[in-house]
C-alpha cells in the first residue's frame, strides 16, 4: 500500500535514486547538495544499492566520469550546486551534444561572488543553453517522483538527452516533508532497465566525440536543437504514464486561479508554493490574480505557456537571477520574447527577488502585485533592496 | 634485448587499430607511438582521448581512424572519462548486464593535457585506483595550437610563447617530471617509452595494461614540426634523446626502478640538441648548464634502479 513518511527532502531524493537502481554515481561535495550523495554512499556501503560510488576530485571530473560511464552503458547520476555547476559546465554542454542521458539533481544555489551558500537560480540560469532538458520541482514528493520520470524521459530512444532536476537549496533540500513512497512493482513497471542505443564496447568500434569542420557543424547543432524540441511529447507522455500509475500528474505549466485572472504570477521551483499562498490571500481580498508554475524550463513550453496567459493583462515574472546589463531577469526576458508575436500580449513585470537566500514572504508578493497594477512598477526591478 | 622483447615482436599483431589515412604531419613520432600502443593493446580496448593533435588527426566527423571504441570529450578530462568507463564495465559485469571480458581501459593525452590542464583529473583517477592505463604522448609543447610552451617543454627550448629573445633565452623552467609524479601516487606501474625503441614500448604497454590498478606510461614523441627537425629524423632524434640521457627509458614496477635501455656511456648532449631548431640559440654555457642537470638526473635514476633493485632485474 502507499506509504507516507516524513523525511529530509535530500534523503527522499536519494531514496528515489536508489530505487532507480543507478549503476554509477560520481560525486563531489558542495553545499547544499551533499546530503543526497552522503546518503547514496551509505546505500552503497551497506549493500542496499549495487553501484559504483566514485568520489571524484572535482565536479569537472564528476560530469566527465558520468560521460564515460553513461557512454559505456551505465545508468549514471550526479548532483551539484552553484560553483560546482560552474566548474563542470564545460562538460555539461558536451554531455548533451553526445546525447548521453545522464540525470543530475541541481540544488540551486547562488553563484560567487560574493560567496553565498544560499539559494537562488543564478547557477542554473548560467547553463540555460546547455542543451539539457531542465525542469523544476517544488517539494519532496515532486523530487522523489521526478527521479523516475527523469530517467524515463532521458533514456527514451526518441529523446536520449541529459536532464537536470532543479530544486531549491536549503529552502527545499534541507526541509523535512512528507513523501508518499512508491511500490517496487510500480517502479519496475514504469522504469525499464537502461537500454543504451550506442555503447563503448570492443564488440563494435564506435567513435564518439569526433570534431566537426564548418561544413557539418551547423547541421550538427541544428540536429541537437531539434532533438531537444522533439523531446517535448515524450516528456508529456512520461508525466502522463506516471500520473496513471500514482495519481500524481505533472505538466509543463501548472495553473491555479488563472482562468479569470487579470494578473498572473509566473514562478519556478519552491517559490511557487509561497506565491500560491499569496495568490490565495489576494483572491480572498477580491483580486483577480492567478499563478502559473513553470515546471519545464527546457524545452520551453511556448504553446502551453501562451495559452495559459492569453487572457491576462499583467504577468508578474519572478526571477531568482540577474542577467547583468540585460533586459530584466532571464525568465522574464524569455517570456517577453515568447509573447511578442501575440496580438493581445500581457504587460510583463520582471521582479528579481530572493537572491542569495533572501526570504520572500507572502506580503512581498502582495506588494509586487500592488506595485504592478498601480502602474508604478518599472518594467524590471530588483525587489526588496534595502537602504 | 631480453627474451621478452623477442617474444613481443613475434606476437605483435599485423592488424592496425589506428587506420592509415589519418592527418598527422610527416614524420610524426606521436602517431607512430599511438599506433604501436594500440597494436600492443589489441582489440579488447576502449580508449578515451584528450583534445589535441591525435584527436584532431584521427576524428574529423564523419571520418574516423579508430578501429576500436574511442571517445573524445574535452582537453583536461581523459583520465576522468576513462575512470567512468572502468567504473561502468565493473558494475555492469557485476550486475550481469554485460558478459565478463578482459577489456583494457586506456586514457591518452599530450603533455599539455597531462602535465598542465589534465593533471588534477589524472591525479584523482590514479589516487582512486581505477584499473586503467594512462598514456602521455609528450611532444614537449602545445603543438596542436601552434607550438606554445607547456610545463613539459625542456629548459632552453624555443616555443611561440617561450621565444628565444635578446634577454630571455627560450624556456627558463625545467621540464616537469610527470613519471615521478605518477610514481608518487604509489600506483603499480610507471614507465617511460619511445617509439624509437618499439619493442621496449610494446612491452611496457602490455605490462601497464595488465597491472592490477592504474598504470602510467610517458612516451617522448618527436615532433618534427614543433622541434624543427627533418621528418626523416624522427627515429634518430628519439634514439639520441635516450642515448644522451636526456630522456632515459625506465620502468617502476610496484616501486622498483629498472632502467630498460641502458647506456654504459652517454652520447654527448650536443648530438641531441644541435640538430633541433628549437635549441639552435643555445650557447655553450647553456648547454653545459643543461648537461649538468641531465647527468645529475641520470645518476639519480641509476642510484634508484640500483639501490631498490639489489638483484638487478
Amino acid at each position: 500500500m502507499k506509504k507516507r513518511v516524513g523525511m529530509e527532502v535530500s534523503f527522499a531524493a536519494a531514496e528515489a535514486i536508489k530505487l532507480c537502481n543507478v549503476d554509477v554515481i560520481a560525486a563531489y561535495p558542495i553545499t547544499p547538495q551533499t546530503h543526497i550523495v552522503e546518503r547514496l554512499s551509505e546505500y552503497v556501503a551497506n549493500g542496499e544499492l549495487d553501484a559504483e560510488f566514485v568520489p571524484v576530485e572535482s565536479e569537472h571530473s564528476a560530469m566527465s566520469l558520468c560521460v564515460g560511464s553513461q557512454a559505456t552503458g551505465a545508468r549514471s547520476f550526479t548532483c551539484t550546486s552553484s560553483q560546482g555547476l560552474a566548474l563542470m559546465s564545460e562538460i555539461v554542454y558536451i554531455t548533451a551534444s553526445l546525447r548521453l542521458p545522464v540525470v543530475m539533481m541541481l540544488a540551486n544555489r547562488s553563484l560567487s561572488g560574493p560567496l553565498s551558500i544560499w539559494n537562488d537560480h543564478s547557477d542554473v540560469m548560467s547553463v540555460r543553453d546547455c542543451g539539457w532538458i531542465q525542469l523544476f520541482v517544488r517539494n519532496s514528493q515532486e523530487i522523489f517522483d521526478h527521479a523516475f520520470i527523469s530517467y524515463k524521459i532521458a533514456e527514451d530512444h526518441n529523446v536520449l538527452l541529459p536532464l537536470i532536476i532543479n530544486f531549491d537549496g536549503f529552502i527545499l533540500s534541507h526541509m523535512f516533508e512528507p513523501v508518499e513512497l512508491v511500490e517496487d512493482s510500480i517502479i519496475k513497471q514504469y522504469l525499464p532497465p537502461y537500454d543504451p542505443k550506442y555503447v563503448l564496447h570492443p564488440d563494435r568500434a564506435l567513435t564518439m566525440g569526433a570534431f566537426a569542420m564548418p561544413a557539418v557543424y551547423t547541421e550538427t547543432k541544428k540536429a541537437q536543437d531539434e532533438a531537444l524540441r522533439q523531446s517535448y511529447p515524450y516528456i508529456l507522455k512520461a508525466w502522463q504514464d506516471w500520473g496513471d500509475l500514482t495519481g500524481r500528474y505533472y505538466h509543463p505549466v501548472e495553473e491555479s486561479y488563472t482562468e479569470d485572472a487579470d494578473t498572473i504570477f509566473v514562478a519556478l521551483g519552491s517559490f511557487a508554493e509561497t506565491t500560491g499562498e499569496a495568490v490565495k490571500t489576494m483572491r480572498e481580498q477580491g483580486h483577480k490574480v492567478g499563478l502559473l508554475n513553470l515546471r519545464l524550463w527546457r524545452p520551453f513550453p511556448f504553446e502551453a505557456f501562451s495559452r495559459a496567459v492569453k487572457n491576462a493583462r499583467n504577468l508578474i515574472v519572478l526571477d531568482r537571477a540577474i542577467s547583468y546589463g540585460g533586459p530584466g531577469g532571464p525568465v522574464a526576458s524569455e517570456i517577453r520574447s515568447a509573447l511578442y508575436n501575440l496580438e493581445n500580449r500581457p504587460q510583463v513585470y520582471s521582479f528579481i527577488s530572493g537572491l542569495g537566500g533572501r526570504d520572500v514572504t507572502v506580503q512581498d508578493y502582495i506588494d509586487m502585485f500592488e506595485k504592478a497594477i498601480s502602474g508604478k512598477a518599472p518594467q524590471d526591478e530588483i525587489f526588496g533592496v534595502r537602504g | 634485448m631480453n627474451d621478452a622483447n623477442v617474444y613481443a615482436v613475434k606476437s605483435l599483431t599485423k592488424k592496425e587499430y589506428l587506420a592509415p589515412g589519418h592527418r598527422s604531419c610527416l614524420g610524426c613520432g606521436e602517431v607512430l607511438a599511438v599506433r604501436l600502443v594500440h597494436k600492443a593493446l589489441g582489440r579488447n580496448t576502449i580508449t578515451a582521448s584528450a583534445t589535441g593533435c591525435m584527436e584532431i588527426v584521427s576524428s574529423p566527423f564523419p571520418l574516423t581512424s579508430w578501429e576500436i571504441p574511442w571517445i573524445h570529450v574535452a582537453f583536461e578530462n581523459a583520465a576522468a572519462v576513462a575512470g567512468g568507463i572502468e567504473a561502468a564495465l565493473k558494475v555492469l559485469e557485476r550486475k550481469g548486464k554485460i558478459a565478463p571480458k578482459d577489456i583494457h581501459v586506456v586514457a591518452m593525452a599530450g603533455d599539455g593535457g597531462t602535465a598542465d590542464i589534465g593533471l588534477q583529473a589524472l591525479s584523482g583517477a590514479m589516487e582512486r585506483g581505477h584499473k586503467f592505463l594512462y598514456v602521455c604522448y609528450d611532444n614537449e609543447a602545445y603543438m596542436n595550437t601552434g607550438v606554445q610552451r607547456s610545463s613539459a617543454t625542456p629548459f632552453g627550448a624555443h616555443t611561440t610563447t617561450s621565444p628565444a629573445g635578446e634577454i630571455v633565452p627560450g624556456q627558463i623552467t625545467w621540464k616537469k617530471n610527470m613519471p615521478e609524479i605518477a610514481v608518487a601516487h604509489n600506483i603499480p606501474y610507471v614507465a617511460t617509452a619511445s617509439p624509437s625503441y618499439p619493442l621496449d614500448l610494446v612491452n611496457k604497454i602490455k605490462k601497464g595494461a595488465e597491472a592490477e590498478g592504474p598504470a602510467y606510461v610517458h612516451i617522448l614523441s618527436v615532433c618534427p614540426t614543433g622541434w624543427g627537425v627533418g621528418s626523416e629524423e624522427t627515429i634518430k632524434i628519439g634514439r639520441l634523446a635516450v642515448q644522451t640521457g636526456f630522456f632515459p627509458l625506465y620502468e617502476v614496477e610496484n616501486g622498483r626502478y629498472r632502467i630498460t635501455v641502458d647506456c654504459e656511456e652517454l652520447e654527448p648532449l650536443e648530438r641531441y640538441l644541435q640538430p633541433q631548431r628549437r635549441f639552435r640559440h643555445l650557447t655553450k654555457e647553456m648547454i653545459d648548464f643543461i648537461r649538468q642537470r641531465v647527468l645529475e638526473q641520470w645518476e639519480e635514476l641509476k642510484r634508484r634502479a640500483g639501490q631498490t633493485d639489489p638483484v638487478a632485474g
